[in-house]
């Protein structure tokens, strides 16, 4: 039985959503069902990618994502080849081009990218010849982490259709609310961006589907799903915010905002949080929380797009 | 369009799994502590039917499950067109108990090496055997079914296609021409 034609090409690598249909993405959300069923056995593993190699290309920190990425590669039983750049020649001034070169000579089968400039994933899509994965690259995208959001908000209502998301926070600086906004009204969702003025670039609201707010109760209205952003300490420098309190204050996702949000609403952090800055200790660890759902369903998803990226290639 | 042969008719196929039942029974000395996994997608009527009978025959319930085998297929990395990953449901636990395998049509034995595997990762069964509706011959792997609803000489150009009440509304077991469904 094969994916029905319907979906569309297939895109070669997942760099954003634009090539992707909603029946593709769909199919992602589908499969991470039976991936999450892998993960509860007692061999949390299948032979899928047996024989692949996949290159965890990591050029920015990150432990969360990196780990994730790499277990979920094991788990389709891939053999992951980790390059950190602090760790690396990059560190020594190789370019992203002859760095590549050196792994492709490896014979990897698949890059995963994250990267501080937006665009690298592109770039070594381009360079490489294999199927890439966005792990993140500068402000501009981290599909994985949009489809596990995805995801987590589909397990509790069933579809994202309809649904109202309200994402909080620094919302310029953040590749996950650009992905969000990109894939969830793909997904059926309206998406609300809030944040202060000076973190709220206007241009996203020519995105279909996006309205942004500076107001949080007005965001949180009727929300099913509530996403507080990870608030960059270092953003204080810019000049972009007056205090943190000051923010805390406004914006900060806790019982009192998630009382405007339909009952019920589930809460998301893409982690690792500040606690009481952005998201208060009651809200993090409170029943609507799904924060460690969306850990365990990135991993599901990530298997996921790791198979619909390198099965049935040829 | 018409298939070459009809192979098994309604009441053929209904009197190929009684028999079947029969079989299991008897090698196993009764119906206790076994498990009937039906192979996506026809393996799983098949599989509740044979529960079915030996609750009739020996008044005990045998569970049933369900397996997907796509991430174990030995040539996911040829193919050509994603295949389609389906739900595997086997809501018991294997150890201890006799595990009955059960597809519609046993050919080259790959679907059944994976399911082999597929298997043995959910746990460890006490033991595993295979039934199928048609042994269609052409093995490519050392494999064989231990109960044969119909053993069924056939051209590799040749395609044998099984039809149940429950996924094609009919039961039935045609031999076609390969040809013929171009």
């Amino acid at each position: 039985m094969n994916a029905p034609t319907s979906m569309g090409a297939r895109p070669p690598h997942l760099l954003d959503f634009q090539d992707w249909t909603p029946e593709r993405l769909g199919a992602i959300l589908d499969n991470a069902d039976t991936m999450l069923q892998v993960l509860d056995r007692p061999v949390k593993k299948v032979p899928a990618l047996q024989g692949l190699t996949v290159c965890n290309a990591f050029f920015e920190n990150s432990t969360r994502t990196r780990t994730s990425f790499e277990l979920a590669a094991r788990r389709m039983s891939a053999d992951v080849l980790t390059f950190a750049a602090g760790a690396s020649s990059v560190s020594k001034g190789e370019s992203l081009r002859d760095t590549l070169e050196v792994l492709t000579s490896y014979k990897v089968d698949a890059y995963i990218v994250r990267h501080h400039a937006a665009g690298a994933a592109h770039l070594v899509a381009r360079y490489s010849g294999k199927p890439v994965i966005n792990a993140g690259d500068g402000r501009r995208a981290h599909p994985t982490q949009a489809l596990l959001d995805a995801y987590t908000i589909r397990q509790e209502y069933g579809s994202l259709e309809g649904k109202k998301i309200a994402i909080l926070g620094d919302i310029r600086h953040s590749r996950v609310a650009r992905s969000n906004a990109e894939l969830l009204p793909k997904l059926g969702a309206q998406v609300v961006l809030c944040g202060p003025a000076t973190l709220l670039p206007p241009g996203l609201a020519k995105m279909p589907g996006v309205t942004l707010t500076t107001d949080p109760r007005e965001a949180v209205r009727g929300a099913h799903a509530v996403m507080a952003l990870r608030l960059q300490r270092e953003r204080m420098a810019g000049g972009f915010l007056g205090s943190l309190q000051e923010y805390a204050d406004t914006y900060q996702v806790n019982d009192t905002l998630l009382q405007e949000a339909e009952s019920g609403a589930i809460v998301l952090h893409p982690g690792p949080m500040n606690r009481d800055l952005e998201i208060s200790s009651d809200a993090a660890d409170g029943p609507q929380s799904r924060i460690l759902k969306q850990v365990e369903n990135g991993q599901a998803i990530r298997m996921s797009v790791l198979y619909h990226l390198l099965v049935g290639r040829n | 369009m018409t298939p070459k042969a009809t192979i098994l008719t309604a009441d053929e196929v209904r009197r190929a799994l009684t028999r079947i039942a029969h079989e299991i029974i008897e090698r196993n000395k009764g119906a206790e502590n076994l498990a009937l996994i039906g192979v996506h997608t026809r393996g799983i009527p098949l599989a509740r039917r044979l529960a079915e009978k030996l609750s009739t025959l020996e008044g005990v319930d045998v569970p049933t499950g369900m397996l997907d085998i796509t991430l174990y297929r030995d040539d996911l990395s040829e193919v050509a067109q994603q295949p389609i990953i389906r739900e595997t449901q086997v809501p018991f636990d294997l150890r201890d108990r006799r595990v009955i395998l059960v597809d519609d049509v046993l050919y080259t034995g790959r679907t059944v090496r994976a399911a082999l595997d597929a298997l043995i990762d959910l746990g460890r069964p006490a033991g595993i055997q295979l039934a199928v509706l048609v042994d269609r011959g052409h093995r490519e792997l050392p494999i064989r079914a231990d109960y044969v609803g119909k053993n069924l000489p056939t051209a590799a150009s040749e395609v044998v296609k099984v039809k149940l009440q429950e996924t094609d509304d009919v039961d039935s077991v045609e031999l076609w021409d390969m040809e013929a469904l171009r």
